[in-house]
């Protein structure tokens, strides 16, 4: 439950939480208590089926990518070109780009429109290849068909009908999202609990959170930033408080998102450690409020509440979050930042 | 100050960047005074390691003094005189606990990456691709290592730089590779690959007890200095059947333990159709896959294959029969270098090994690109350069 107006963090991929049924309930019956309606899912079968596009097309650009890498000469060969190894690898590494990025972000338009434009890239290299003279026309052709047919796909892909997680949880009084996610921290219950339990210190992890004000024993004020500098804000109260083992809160009526969510601490590795589970549901209301949430709340509430527990641990377990932002490197190039790769010169 | 960047295949350049800060209370900045170029760094070179960015500035291997130090540093003053390890640790996670630095769950800003890659996130690691964190390396003046009170060693002033430098990687690597063999007096290891790592691999083995090593190599040079400094017998696998060789000279059973030193620079493959297609020409360009193949096929029953050499993606026509029918047993890892500084160290101090045996080139900052294209072509019996910055 978290967005960040850099784009570059927006992630996008699919994950059972996405699909009715496909994930069992970590507490379903608390679900239920905790917020009813809120639990239900519309698992849109279409987002599944544009996951796998992604995916498919992310495989088929890494495919792509390693066998221009590693084989230009045979790449070269098999489409009928010139031998033009550099060209061949600089493609290579554009797909393997693509490809990771796909397969990281499978939803992702701009993901999906790199490939559409290595598409034309590659359209106008054949284009420019069939007046060399070493060039195998008739291969070419085939060639060219293929991209021909492969860039419909990308186009197809990078316009998607209309369905996103995001989307989905615009439309319609069933849009409510369910997000549960377990990770493993070294650190003892009594300790996970405390350091939860200090809500002011929320923001320190959860990087959508702006404040989190304790009012009292139960209640807390929520402040979060939103795209374009809007706010949001809601009161929560705490429902659940057991020392060492359980946290459960959910929004005061008239929030500007309904949202409810337990965390729970169980003991492992002889109590050492801890599992820290935790599900939330959440439920935009409709309109320009609920888009501006829907926003915040980002396009894959999963993978923000992945990383913001990531965060947690790498915090409570070592004091820090460990980052590389702000370090120095060489100059990179725009075809560097594009591409993500560097060219064979 | 001035930094080795990668720019692309076969393209680094010594270039001015902005000096590094302390980014979080665990860091320190550290003035670099001597710096290696690896091996793996090569396969960042040759452009096979996915997750590089133009600009990256490389280098794992690399020591220096400390000049500034974070707020929360507590076992390190300004002063220090330091060598790093390569895997950057955070000291206080499950696997941390367990001395199993290399896979730290803390120390990668991008784990989902690398999660993406392998199934979970292994520790970040200075120089070496985004999927390692994009940490910027040590191939630099000065360098930022976080949790800096896990990884950095001490060591005194009266050691030179070339005989404590390599602790922070190939030193370390090739000794767990010995040591994961459970080696017992008398053994015989073959050891593929008479590189850095190769030939500290030698010693070790020599070191933990082993009766005869057999080196594998078949550039001249490197299995001379198997044969002259670590004192293997050696095979060349242009001129032999190596699996025949072994056969015959471990009367029909096999080396007691192998090690893998080599690695696998073409990796990554395993999709669907284009995979064979890769494995063919990568088969093309290089034999070198065949060392896993060639140490399983040779390692005598319920022996120990230990793989130190670098492998990164998927590979294939690995013989799991063999594996398995045969009870072996397949160790490997990147090396968990803090557990084995200090040892290592008294080991050097009492003159047990000698680290800087392996240096065959000394160079500027500046001339980073000459010996990388030196160490790739292997020109001038090329086996280790050291950079120093500021000479
Ligand atoms: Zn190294
Ligand atoms: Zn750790």
């Amino acid at each position: 439950m978290e967005t960040s107006s850099d784009t570059s963090r927006r992630q996008a991929r699919p994950g059972s939480w996405q699909y009715p049924g496909a994930a069992p309930g970590v507490d379903d019956d608390q679900a239920a208590a905790d917020g009813g309606e809120l639990a239900r899912l519309t698992g849109p079968p279409r987002a599944a089926r544009e996951a796998r596009l992604g995916i498919a097309l992310g495989w088929l650009s890494i495919g792509l990518g390693l066998a221009g890498l590693m084989a230009p000469r045979f790449m070269a060969r098999a489409a009928g070109m010139p031998d033009w190894p550099h060209v061949m690898r600089v493609v290579g590494m554009r797909e393997l780009v693509s490809g990771v990025g796909l397969l990281n972000r499978p939803h992702d338009q701009l993901w999906r429109w790199s490939r559409v434009m290595g598409d034309a890239m590659d359209l106008g290299i054949v284009g420019v290849a069939a007046i060399h003279p070493y060039a195998n026309r008739r291969r070419l052709a085939s060639t060219a068909l293929a991209l021909a047919s492969v860039g419909a796909l990308d186009l197809r892909a990078g316009n998607p009908p209309r369905i996103t997680p995001s989307h989905g949880a615009l439309t319609g009084p069933q849009g409510g999202q369910r997000v549960q996610h377990a990770v493993s921290i070294h650190r003892p219950a009594g300790e996970c609990y405390r350091f939860w339990r200090d809500l002011a210190r929320l923001p320190e992890f959860m990087q959508h959170l702006e404040s989190v004000t304790v009012i009292d024993e139960r209640r807390s004020h929520w402040c979060a930033s939103g795209p374009a500098g809007r706010k949001i804000e809601w009161d929560a109260d705490i429902t659940d408080d057991q020392p060492g083992q359980l946290l459960r809160w959910r929004s005061v009526p008239g929030a500007d998102v309904d949202n409810a969510g337990s965390v729970r601490f169980i003991p492992a590795n002889g109590g050492r450690a801890t599992v820290l589970q935790v599900q939330m549901s959440y439920h935009p209301p409709a309109g320009r409020a609920g888009a501006a949430v829907a926003r915040l709340f980002g396009e894959e509430p999963l993978i923000q509440v992945r990383d913001d527990l990531r965060r947690f641990k790498q915090l409570i377990e070592t004091g820090e979050i460990p980052t590389t932002r702000g370090q120095p490197a060489g100059a990179r190039s725009l075809v560097s930042t594009l591409f993500g790769k560097g060219a064979d010169q | 100050m001035k930094a080795t960047c990668w720019h692309g295949v076969r393209d680094v350049r010594v270039e001015q960047v902005p000096d590094p800060g302390i980014l979080n209370p665990g860091d320190a900045i550290v003035r670099i005074t001597s710096t290696a170029i690896c091996g793996s760094d090569l396969h960042l070179y040759n452009g096979v390691v996915p997750g590089m960015m133009q600009g990256d500035i490389l280098g794992h291997e690399f020591m220096g003094e400390i000049v500034e130090i974070g707020s929360s540093v507590k076992r390190l003053k300004v002063g220090d005189r330091v060598v790093v390890p390569f895997p950057i640790a955070c000291g206080q996670c499950f696997f941390c606990e367990q001395k199993l630095f290399s896979v730290c769950e803390n120390s990668n800003p991008n784990a989902w990456l690398a999660e993406k890659m392998w199934g979970h996130t292994t520790a970040g690691i200075f120089g070496y691709s985004h999927l390692t964190g994009g940490y910027a390396g040590g191939q630099a003046e000065y360098a930022r290592v976080p949790f800096a009170d896990v990884g950095p060693l001490v060591v005194p002033r009266e050691l030179p730089d070339d005989k404590v430098l390599f602790l922070s990687d190939v030193l370390p690597t090739g000794y767990m590779a010995a040591e994961a063999c459970d080696i017992v007096p008398g053994a015989v290891v073959a050891v593929w690959g008479c590189g850095p790592v190769g030939q500290f691999a030698i010693q070790s083995a020599y070191l933990l007890g082993a009766e005869r090593v057999i080196a594998i190599d078949h550039y001249p040079d490197r299995l001379d200095m198997a044969r002259t400094v670590s004192h293997a017998e050696t095979l060349n696998f242009d001129e032999v059947d190596i699996v025949d060789a072994l056969r015959d000279m471990t009367g029909g059973r096999g080396p007691d333990a192998c090690i893998d030193a080599v690695g696998m620079e073409a990796h990554g493959a395993g999709i669907g159709y284009v995979y064979d297609r890769v494995k063919q020409a990568m088969r093309l360009e290089s034999d070198r896959p065949t060392a896993l193949r060639q140490a399983l096929l040779s390692c005598r029953n319920a022996g120990v294959v230990s793989v130190p050499g670098v492998y990164g993606g998927f590979s294939d026509k690995i013989p799991f029969g063999a594996v398995m029918n045969r009870a072996l047993t397949i160790r490997t890892g990147q090396c968990h270098v803090q557990r084995y500084m200090q040892p290592l160290l008294e080991r050097v101090v009492n003159g047990e090994l000698d680290p800087a045996c392996i240096i065959t080139h000394h160079l500027d900052l500046d001339e980073a690109p000459q010996g990388y294209a030196m160490f790739k072509h292997k020109q001038d019996r090329c086996i280790k350069v050291v950079l120093r910055p500021g000479h």
